[in-house]
């Protein structure tokens, strides 16, 4: 029975298994493959020749289950798909039903939900850096990473209760006020916030050991990342400036300054540098928004019983980890005909085979780290 | 029987030392790893075990104890007597490489004219245990693992061993014992006769022991845990323990050739006398810590277990300081070489492990290419280089009356500029071979 271990036939290039070749099994129950990805690797020695991803273990039928519910019921499923940035699943979803319908949320809401989407872009990098550095040996910056982290999650909690699986908007705009102190607590956050930036950047970026295991590792040129479809940091990191926050503003992003960081190299390095510029720039759209949050009503018009026209949507906004697009068909029931969702993580996922070709085994971990993908919205 | 008593006469003081060794050296790896998470902790802004006893001071014997009685598992592909016996392999070695170290003037079990070349050797064995569970697990990581492990072994125990020559060409001798004489002759360690040999032993001796940031072999966040992957329970251990008696092996060591072993600073210097008085003193201040903590602890059983840690290390302090405030040429004074000596030698060996931790915690893991470059491409020819070094200067102090001052300074001085170009020539190569993808 021995001769049952066929290797993996999905590439055309790797039906016969070589004799000094073997296959190795990573996950899906292994420290580093952020969830429960299956990557099935071809090696020779230490180098990957061929690898396949092997998904679906964490599968709920999220799409199918907006079938069987209101457009309203459907809001808090959203967030258990890129758990690690509920916040901004939630702002796709909400959009994408509000144009739907035809309505708009007002400026006091949209300009609270480009604060806690911008919040919750630092949360989730932060979250990232901490296991990529993690994933490359470096133990420290995850415990200071999770600290920040922590901030920002309380600031969820103030605010509506929930630090992880937060739903915090409603379909036509917010359901709670901003509380009392919310302007105080993230400028208090924000404000020292590009000094901790600088120290973890101190730890990681000048670090002989840390450029040379991501610099050159897992290059995506531009026209490959055009080509698969990459968004996000992997596409910025290979110098395509596209930003969805710019390209198609939605919420409040038109109202303030800032940058899109690019990368030139399109390497583990690179997207590691756009991801830390990233953060420095949502702060700074924070503490923008924070100086004048106008005044008004929370809720836009939206009636009780959401019951949109029939027809189509497609919403996309910039989630941290790329765009993330709400594909919503309507035939004019209180519940959605078709929730389709683009997941940034599933995209961007596509890549890997491409990018580890060549690498080492020790390689495989840097680039589904760079990559940035959450199993729970890969497989929905 | 009469023969028994005899050799028990004659060897009793040896036996008493190898005992504690075998007895003593799981616990006190038990609480390097303490420490070693105490420390972590510290580094992470989080305060590490505190459940178990105050402190967390009673997790190395809880570990121990959960160790203890987990179930024994052994894969069914596995090569059973193999799987079996690499752990023993591992932990035997290490704890023989033990024996020919002297924790001060008192505490040796053998004094081998040949003692560093038999440590050296023995260590080395060690690596079969890893080697051999490895293959025997029958599983890729643990292969890998395994894999990693021999090359990197052998790779940086060159360097190591070179880098122990420069040291030994310094003192002429190989015996523990008389290393050790020579550098309270000398009136200098060698880490400063020496720097770059010293250098160059620290990272290869973190790389021996696997250590991060060079512990490919078990890796965990690629080969899950490299070549233990498949062990469990005591078995694990036993390459637990191990992995830290190495570490103690390796800064014994170190501190044996190249930090003056169980001397004192300024061991020569009489106006440094008052440096005798810094054992007890130290205890003292973490007595007092003890103390101090005792009262703030949540429930009384750890009050109580902390105090008396605090008598316990106030004990030791008395009797360090003992053999300072007797009369001279009593026989409690005349116990100030022996105490005094593994107080140092046991602060010198801790110190260096606290080196280890802290890179640790600092550095992200190098790449097995990368690891193997390194070893190969800087440390090799710099070792060789450095022992050049060291014998010119010999020569020059030696047969040309040069002093200590001018020729010892020259000569590093001359092998930091090898360093240099070394590093240059290995940054320039490693832009133009840079190992990237799309060639399969």
């Amino acid at each position: 029975m021995a001769d049952q271990r066929v290797p993996f036939a999905t590439h055309a290039d790797s039906t016969v298994l070589g004799a000094d070749e073997i296959v190795l099994n990573m996950g899906p129950q292994h420290p580093s493959t952020h969830g429960v990805l299956r990557v099935k690797l071809r090696l020779d020695g230490e180098k990957v020749i061929g690898s396949e991803c092997v998904i679906g273990y964490l599968h709920r039928g999220v799409e199918k289950i907006a079938e069987h519910r209101t457009y309203t019921q459907f809001a808090p499923y959203v967030d258990r798909m890129d758990y690690v940035a509920a916040v901004s699943n939630g702002l796709g979803y909400c959009e994408a039903v509000e144009k739907l319908l035809g309505a708009e949320a007002p400026l006091r809401a949209r300009v609270i939900r480009t604060i806690l989407t911008e919040l919750q872009r630092i949360a989730s990098h932060l979250f990232w850096l901490g296991t990529h550095a993690l994933d490359i040996g470096a133990l420290t910056p995850l415990f200071y990473c999770l600290r920040e982290r922590e901030e920002i999650l309380k600031i969820f909690e103030k605010y509506c209760g929930a630090r992880l699986t937060t739903h915090a908007f409603r379909i036509g705009g917010l359901q709670y006020e901003a509380y009392d102190e919310f302007e105080k607590d993230v400028e208090r956050f924000c404000k020292p916030f590009d000094k901790r930036v600088d120290e973890y950047e101190s730890l990681l970026t000048g670090n002989r050991i840390w450029v040379g295991r991501t610099k050159g590792i897992g290059i995506l040129t531009a026209k490959e990342a055009i080509d698969y479809a990459a968004s996000g940091p992997v596409i910025r990191a290979s110098g395509v400036k596209w930003d969805i926050r710019k390209a198609m503003p939605y919420a409040a992003y038109d109202l303030y300054k800032f940058e899109i960081p690019t990368g030139k190299n399109g390497d583990t390095f690179d997207r590691y540098i756009v991801r830390m510029e990233e953060m420095r720039q949502s702060r700074l759209i924070c503490l923008q928004a924070i100086e004048n949050i106008p005044a008004g009503p929370i809720m836009g018009k939206v009636g009780k019983v959401l019951k949109p026209p029939p027809g189509e949507v497609y919403h996309a906004i910039e989630a941290p980890k790329g765009e993330l697009g709400y594909y919503i068909v309507s035939d004019g029931t209180t519940q959605p005909y078709r929730v389709r969702i683009r997941p940034p993580s599933l995209i961007n996922l596509e890549a890997f085979d491409k990018m580890i070709r060549g690498h080492l085994v020790a390689d495989v971990v840097a680039i589904i780290g760079t990559l940035d993908i959450v199993l729970g919205e890969v497989d929905r | 029987m009469h023969s028994l008593i005899d050799f028990l006469l004659t060897y009793w003081v040896q036996l008493v030392c190898a005992v504690i060794i075998v007895a003593v050296l799981p616990l006190v790896a038990g609480y390097i790893v303490l420490m070693e998470r105490k420390v972590m902790a510290d580094m992470q802004a989080r305060l590490g075990p505190m459940r178990v006893g105050p402190h967390g001071l009673l997790q190395p014997i809880a570990d121990a104890l959960k160790l203890l009685i987990k179930e024994d598992i052994i894969p069914d592909e596995a090569d059973k007597a193999i799987f079996w016996v690499a752990p023993l392999i591992s932990v035997t070695a290490g704890m023989l490489a033990m024996s020919t170290l002297a924790i001060g003037p008192w505490f040796q079990i053998a004094d081998l004219n040949i003692g560093l070349l038999f440590i050296v050797g023995i260590s080395a064995l060690g690596i079969f245990g890893i080697v051999l569970g490895g293959w025997s697990s029958n599983s890729h990581y643990s292969l890998l693992g395994a894999l990693r492990s021999a090359a990197q072994l052998v790779s940086y125990e060159t360097a190591a061993g070179m880098a122990i020559v420069g040291a030994l060409m310094l003192a002429g001798t190989l015996s523990t014992r008389e290393i050790i004489a020579t550098q309270n002759d000398y009136g200098v360690w060698f880490v400063f006769a020496a720097p770059v040999g010293f250098f160059i032993y620290v990272v290869a001796s973190i790389a021996e022991t696997n250590r991060a940031p060079f512990d490919l072999p078990e890796a965990e966040s690629e080969l899950v845990a490299g070549y233990m992957t498949e062990y469990s329970g005591f078995r694990w251990a036993l390459y637990f323990l191990a992995e830290y008696t190495n570490m103690v092996v390796v800064a014994s060591i170190a501190t044996t050739l190249f930090l003056g072993g169980w001397l004192r600073p300024f061991a020569g210097t009489r106006a440094f006398n008052f440096l005798d008085f810094l054992p007890s003193v130290l205890l003292l201040g973490v007595a007092g810590y003890c103390f101090y903590r005792a009262p703030k602890q949540p429930v009384k059983i750890q009050k109580m277990v902390l105090a008396a840690v605090g008598a316990m290390i106030i004990l030791v302090a008395l009797i360090l300081a003992a053999p300072l405030l007797a009369p001279a040429g009593s026989f409690v004074a005349s116990m100030k070489a022996g105490l005094h000596g593994a107080f140092w030698f046991l602060l010198k060996v801790g110190l260096y492990i606290y080196l280890f931790m802290w890179l640790r915690f600092t550095f992200p893991r190098y790449r097995f290419d990368q690891l193997m470059r390194l070893g190969w491409q800087f440390l090799i020819p710099l070792s060789i280089v450095n022992v050049m070094g060291i014998g010119v200067a010999l020569v020059l102090h030696r047969h040309f009356g040069w002093s200590h001052w001018t020729a010892f300074p020259l000569t590093t001085i001359l092998t930091l500029a090898v360093a240099g170009l070394l590093a240059a020539a290995g940054e320039k190569q490693e832009k133009t071979h840079a190992i990237v993808g799309e060639e399969a």
